[in-house]
């Protein structure tokens, strides 16, 4: 290189930093002009232009309001740090996200029935959906349990339950998504002991547990045992899955819940990712190799009414995670910086008045998903704010992905929005909201005496209760809801209906199970449960020989509960 | 004319851990001048009647989601008349279909509210009832 091309390359650079200068003080003179201009005329009165989440936001967005001279630090590429554009590299060009809707209900058999039907129609994958005594640890014939049993998904309370519910489906062949937190270990391992009986090595498995405690606290509400001992499961399943079965995800952190139970977009980012940090502490105290466990975490976010916020969201997630796991976990590995995430429309936006309106509102919710680089994807179906739905409405939701993914063109180029100043000045802003917040959780010593209380909680129900103000004083409107209501409204949408079969099956299930199994074994293995527990060993090994022996979900749960305890939750409203 | 509060028990019955509903219901009718005690998650019938027993309340509001409703209303309601309280009102709301509703209310529960009722019907129609039963001047 001469010194000519030097001071050339120099002095054009000089011009052009110049010119850029020039240009945008040109930018904030003429921006000061129509600010003035837009001051002085009249403006709507049906909103006050902020988002759902309580953001104000700005009559308009330029180059003034980017970082855009660190476009490489920021935003970068695709699939590269800090992966602001996508977890990879070629992203929807290579491979649609997946469409995975999750179904379960009533008994094993039926549910079943189901997934084998799905799965000859072409689904590669299944979303197991639990009733709530499975979610809490009960088992069907528990007194807690009447009335619940196969409402709200299927009834799982042994390993001999989820034989049947993969009767003729080969674990090694189908991933199996599984929305399951308080119990998700006996559930894993009921998982685990099924794919052995099988024939199929756990190294062979496949699939997700939800496995994320923190939120429940937060937000859903199973929780078993105080945060403290049900971490230490959770690093139990990281430590023992690295090792033996290294093709399933460990955790799926989710935001989902956090947000429907009324936190904004800010505080799901926040916290969600707060948790996250949470767990990657514990197995790193636990003496794991970051980068052995990290690459197996996943995300679930809630993809709400509010279209450039959340795409926002999602964009900023993923840079907040790189960031982090990189520089203050000390991650080496690009598959351990990189967030994946699962998405599901928000199932709280959907109204019971007028409720084929849901259509659009999934739609849009779901277009704001694949633009903010979602994996997957779950659209809610129009009547699930009546009841569990129907075939009809979950086929709607599912051809409305379709629609997206083929007729929109929507998934021909990657983060199509990059570049958009409003769209990059709120995931900038979204990204120091949580800095903000995590800034916040330490200075209460973390997210478990934040849990403990009641912080999260609080922070929760408060911004719920702002939008529930806001509903009613109208200044949020909800179509159909407090504007453009029909007046004497038959909604005329078909309801699913279960009946209280499901229950009786399962009671006189689990009264044969109980008297075929050999008790001597069933008390030893829970005998040694305890005590693993009592000695703070990794509870996986004996844990799978409890469930070999058949002992049931509650039994388990109890087995524990007695060295640990149970969550005593803040009350606070 | 009532001079006392009223006192209100919002109760979530069952498994089911859906509490957004019942906290901003619980704060909507605080803040309308009532008295209100919230149970808390996964309370058993039983522990519901004992609590408005021992809380002496005019009002249990139960918030249910799980599709348990025609199990848990019509078995609270049972254990509230056994124990002497048949003239404490037993409403509530959650994903409840019209039919079941009716049903309910034939077995002698209020009004029942879904999704999109306003705070201000409910504490509109708690008042009410509340004037109507002349519980507030006997006390």
């Amino acid at each position: 290189m001469s010194h000519v091309l030097d001071r050339e390359a120099a002095e054009a650079l000089q011009a052009e930093v110049e010119r850029r200068r020039a240009e945008l003080a040109e930018l904030e003179a003429r921006l000061s002009g129509w600010t003035a201009a837009y001051e002085a005329t009249s403006k709507r009165d049906d909103t006050d232009f902020t988002t759902v989440s309580g953001r104000v936001i700005a009559p308009l967005y330029t180059p003034a309001d980017t970082r855009e001279d660190e476009y490489l630090r920021d935003i970068g590429l695709p699939g590269e740090y800090p992966f602001t554009r996508g977890p990879y590299q070629t992203m929807y060009r290579t491979r649609l996200w997946t469409m995975r809707l999750f179904s379960g209900f009533a008994t094993a058999e039926e549910t079943n029935e189901r997934y084998k039907f799905l799965l000859e129609r072409g689904q590669t994958g299944l979303s197991v959906a639990f009733d709530f005594p499975t979610l809490m640890g009960y088992d069907s014939d528990d007194p807690m349990s009447e009335g619940e049993v196969g409402k709200c998904g299927v009834a799982i309370s042994s390993l001999a339950d989820m034989e049947t519910l993969f009767d003729g489906i080969p674990l090694d062949r189908v991933s199996v998504s599984m929305t399951i937190n308080g119990p998700a270990i006996m559930l894993y391992c009921f998982l685990l002991a099924t794919a052995e009986k099988q024939g199929v090595p756990f190294e062979r498995v496949r699939g997700t547990i939800q496995n994320d405690i923190l939120k429940e606290y937060m937000a859903q509400h199973a929780w078993i045992y105080p945060p403290e001992p049900a971490l230490k499961i959770i690093t139990d399943i990281f430590e023992w899955s690295a090792e033996h079965a290294p093709r399933f995800n460990t955790i799926s952190i989710s935001g989902y819940h956090i947000r429907e139970a009324g936190a904004t977009a800010g505080q799901e980012l926040a916290y969600t990712l707060k948790n996250g940090f949470t767990y990657v502490e514990r197995g790193i105290a636990r003496g794991l190799d970051v980068d052995e466990f990290a690459p197996r975490l996943s995300f679930f976010w809630d993809v709400h009414n509010d279209f450039f916020e959340e795409i926002a969201k999602f964009r900023a997630g993923r840079r907040i995670w790189a960031r982090h796991m990189r520089e203050v976990y000390g991650a080496q590995k690009p598959e351990s910086w990189r967030l994946r995430t699962h998405a599901q429309t928000a199932g709280v936006t959907l109204t019971a008045q007028q409720p084929y309106n849901n259509v659009a509102r999934v739609a849009y919710q779901g277009l704001a998903a694949v633009l903010g680089g979602t994996q997957s994807l779950h659209t809610n179906a129009l009547d699930e704010t009546l009841a569990l739905p129907t075939e009809h409405a979950v086929r709607i939701a599912l051809r409305t992905q379709q629609i997206l993914a083929y007729e929109t063109g929507v998934a021909n180029t990657i983060d199509p929005l990059a570049g958009s100043y409003f769209v990059e000045s709120l995931t900038d802003q979204l990204e120091d909201e949580a800095e903000a917040i995590f800034a916040e959780i330490d200075e209460l010593g973390g997210v478990v005496p934040g849990i403990e209380t009641g912080y999260f909680q609080g922070r929760i129900a408060r911004s719920a209760r702002r939008f529930q103000d806001e509903l009613e004083a109208g200044s949020r409107v909800v179509v159909g809801v407090n504007a453009f209501e029909e007046a004497d409204e038959d909604h005329g949408v078909e309801i699913l209906r279960i009946d209280e079969s499901a229950g009786e099956t399962q009671r006189r299930r689990l009264a044969e199970l109980r008297s075929r199994r050999n008790a001597e074994e069933v008390t030893r293995a829970l005998a040694d449960l305890a005590d693993a527990a009592r000695n703070d060993q990794n509870l996986l090994p004996p844990m799978l020989d409890a469930v070999r022996a058949y002992a049931t979900l509650g039994e388990i749960r109890v087995a524990l509960e007695d060295v640990y305890g149970r969550f005593k939750e803040p009350i606070s409203f | 004319m009532s001079e006392r509060k009223i006192r209100v028990l919002v109760a979530k019955p069952g498994l089911d851990g859906h509490d957004r509903g019942a906290k901003v219901i619980a704060a909507a009718l605080r803040d309308a001048g009532m008295e209100v005690i919230y149970t808390g998650l996964h309370q058993t019938p039983e522990k519901i009647a004992a609590t408005a027993l021992q809380e002496d309340v005019d009002v249990v509001a139960l918030s249910i989601l799980s599709g348990a409703h025609m199990t848990l209303f019509p078995r609270v309601l049972r254990l509230m008349t056994e124990n002497g309280m048949d003239d404490v009102l037993l409403t509530g709301g959650g994903i409840i279909p019209s039919e079941d509703i009716e049903a309910l209310q034939e077995q002698g529960v209020g009004q029942l509210f879904g999704p999109g009722t306003t705070t201000g019907e409910a504490v509109a129609y708690i008042s009410r009832w509340f004037e109507e039963s002349g519980r507030g001047v006997e006390a």
